[in-house]
């Protein structure tokens, strides 16, 4: 594996800083050059960083005329040779869908973020929520495989963005970082080290770009005007990029790589983070935000002599289902806070037959950890 | 001047997909013969096309760097290839649908920031990989699939458009006269700035034969009387103008 260690632009040490702006720095630790975005509340603060940051470092940033010009001129870019991101919230995410099935068809690497805020539709600008943890894995149309990961705190805003970078390049896929409005808008501590691992994308000239002889192998990818006469499309293609809309071996063959050159490597993504798990027998699964409310359950919980635990999910997708169905073993319930209407919960119960009770809360604010509590004494 | 066009085509690429009378094969002609001509190097040439026939005229029969992109998204893709590498020339090349009616955000805006790079608009005044319904660019009572009774829409004159929106080249020729067309190609490959040429090609499959032309030809031999230069329209009166077309240069 590519990985190298690496200094990044910000000085080692302590800051204070915004979930969205450590998201910015995070990314041009991992080598982002390039930025593409649309106003939206609660990301625009990410953009607002990267306009500043991008022209010290040599890269470029534009804003576009509406997402789905910023995701095609990120994929663009991705393409040109950058490392590549944009951010957004679920409005602008529901116009990038199409681009991301695009993205994961041509095996572009690129990182989108998503702030979430209380939907549907428009729903509450300013508020937050977890609503689209199912629409990153099943919003673009036909069967793909992504990466997405749920950072909890303004560090983990930084460390999971290189990290994100980091899976789409060694897997060239799109990734996620599923933040929420409260996580991007929090201030916190954030400790920067002196050097961040991170991995470029493999280039090994006449090697084809869109295939490998292993049916769950990453090719190698050119950037354009290299020579390497690129034939880039989202139409179903040969290894050499040519379309073959009609040829059922090369759909299965492409279709089956796409899925299985990060499912069998799963265990590379997967990570959950576990407190006082030990010898719980109420098992509690949250990410994102709702995980601190979570852990703080969990401490009054054993205080009230329930012997409870939790088991953090840092990577979403692909899921952690052997986590999961561990957990199940050794549980008797397990409670899924969760800023939606049970969307982690509904996954969880797919890989345990253990009890999974969904604590779903959609009012736009925050999960507090006395309602966690209560919902756990309630259903215990 | 041929050889040098034949090693510019991806030979494995052919036959190309175009129906017989398309004009898609004259212009993708006209656009290899204007980069021979400039004596261009492909290699940091990229050519974005969308989804449609005319999306088919670069990928995959260009050799050289080719992005075939989502309907309507072509010039958002370019933008970002061409900010992050500014040293790639790039054409962009797709149809009136793609460009005009699901894309037209991109284009004007693509042309508002006189982004570098040279889009060149296939215009049939049809949706025709689809099955010939109306577009954004089919005549007043044309018909088609979808104006079964005629249609009753205006349609752009996308070359103002493009100029209201800010391009700093424009220009349109029909592929009857491929002549001028690669002169103005050449002009358009070489203006620093965003440049759009329409290039008006007949589709005799779609449009053609709902539309009273008895042949691929008889589309053509339309073309040269409809068009009128820039030059001579300058002295013609509106009634003399009506139902023609003005082609030339409009802004350079």
């Amino acid at each position: 594996m590519q990985y190298k260690k690496v200094k990044g632009p910000l000085a080692p040490g302590w800051y204070f800083m915004q979930g969205d702006e450590a998201c910015a720095e995070g990314a041009l630790a991992a080598g982002c050059r390039f930025y593409a975005g649309y106003p939206i509340t609660p990301a625009s603060e990410i953009m607002i960083r990267m306009v500043h940051r991008l022209p010290e470092l040599g890269g470029a940033f534009i804003q576009m005329e509406d997402e789905i010009g910023s995701i095609s001129a990120v994929i663009g870019a991705a393409w040109a040779g950058a490392k590549a991101m944009t951010a957004t919230s679920g409005p602008g995410l529901s116009l990038m869908i199409e681009a991301l099935g695009y993205a994961v068809i041509t095996e572009t690497p690129c990182l989108i973020v998503d702030v979430q805020r209380a939907g549907p539709s428009t729903g509450q600008a300013t508020r937050p929520a977890q609503g689209d943890m199912m629409m990153v894995k099943w919003g673009a149309h036909g069967d793909n495989e992504i990466v997405a990961l749920s950072p909890w705190s303004v560090q983990e805003m930084y460390d999971l963005t290189v990290k994100a970078f980091n899976f789409s390049e060694r897997f060239r896929v799109p990734t996620f970082l599923l933040a929420d409005e409260a996580v991007g808008h929090l201030r916190e501590t954030l400790v920067i080290q002196e050097e961040v691992e991170v991995f470029d994308r493999v280039k090994i000239p006449g090697k084809p770009p869109f295939g490998t002889e292993e049916v769950n192998g990453v090719p190698s990818m050119p950037a354009f005007g290299e020579g390497a006469n690129l034939l880039v499309t989202g139409s179903t293609h040969d290894p050499w990029g040519f379309r073959k809309t009609q040829d059922s071996v090369v759909q299965a063959r492409l279709t089956e790589r796409l899925i299985r050159k990060i499912r069998d490597f799963k265990s590379e993504v997967i990570e959950t983070d576990s407190h006082l798990l030990e010898d719980a027998e109420i098992g509690v699964v949250a990410y994102g935000f709702t995980a601190r409310a979570a852990l703080a359950a969990v401490k009054t919980l054993r205080k009230q002599g329930v012997k409870a635990g939790l088991l953090r999910l840092v990577s979403i997708w692909p899921f952690a289902d052997e986590a999961v169905a561990a957990l199940g073993k050794r549980c008797r319930k397990i409670f899924v806070p969760e800023m939606n209407r049970g969307q982690i919960a509904g996954e969880l119960a797919k890989f345990t037959p253990t009890p999974v009770i969904p604590l779903p809360k959609t009012n736009g604010e925050v999960i507090e950890p006395a309602e966690i509590v209560e919902g756990i004494r309630r259903n215990q | 001047m041929n050889q040098i066009i034949y090693e510019m085509i991806n030979d494995q690429a052919f036959p190309t997909p175009f129906c017989p009378g398309c004009g898609h094969g004259i212009l993708m002609n006209a656009v290899l013969r204007a980069f021979a001509e400039l004596e261009w190097d492909l290699k940091n040439t990229l050519f974005v096309s969308g989804i449609g026939c005319a999306a088919w005229i670069p990928s995959p029969h260009f050799k050289a760097d080719t992005l075939h992109t989502l309907h309507g998204r072509a010039i958002a893709y370019a933008t970002g290839a061409k900010l992050f590498n500014p040293g790639l020339k790039i054409m962009v090349i797709s149809g009136d649908g793609d460009l005009s009616s699901i894309g037209g955000n991109h284009l004007i805006h693509a042309a508002r920031r006189n982004m570098d790079m040279t889009v060149v608009c296939a215009n049939n005044s049809i949706y025709g990989m689809t099955g010939g319904q109306v577009a954004s660019t089919t005549p007043l009572g044309s018909l088609t699939t979808t104006t079964p009774k005629g249609n009753l829409e205006r349609p752009f004159d996308l070359c103002r458009l493009a100029e209201a929106a800010g391009a700093t080249f424009v220009a349109r020729h029909p592929v009857a006269t491929p002549i001028p067309l690669t002169r103005t190609l050449k002009k358009a490959i070489t203006h620093k700035g965003f440049s759009f040429v329409e290039v008006l090609s007949p589709c005799p499959t779609q449009y053609g034969r709902r539309n009273a032309f008895r042949s691929a030809f008889e589309m053509i031999q339309g073309l040269k009387s409809t068009c009128v230069s820039v030059e001579k329209a300058k002295g013609m009166s509106d009634e003399e103008l009506a139902g023609k077309v003005v082609v030339g240069e409009f802004v350079s």
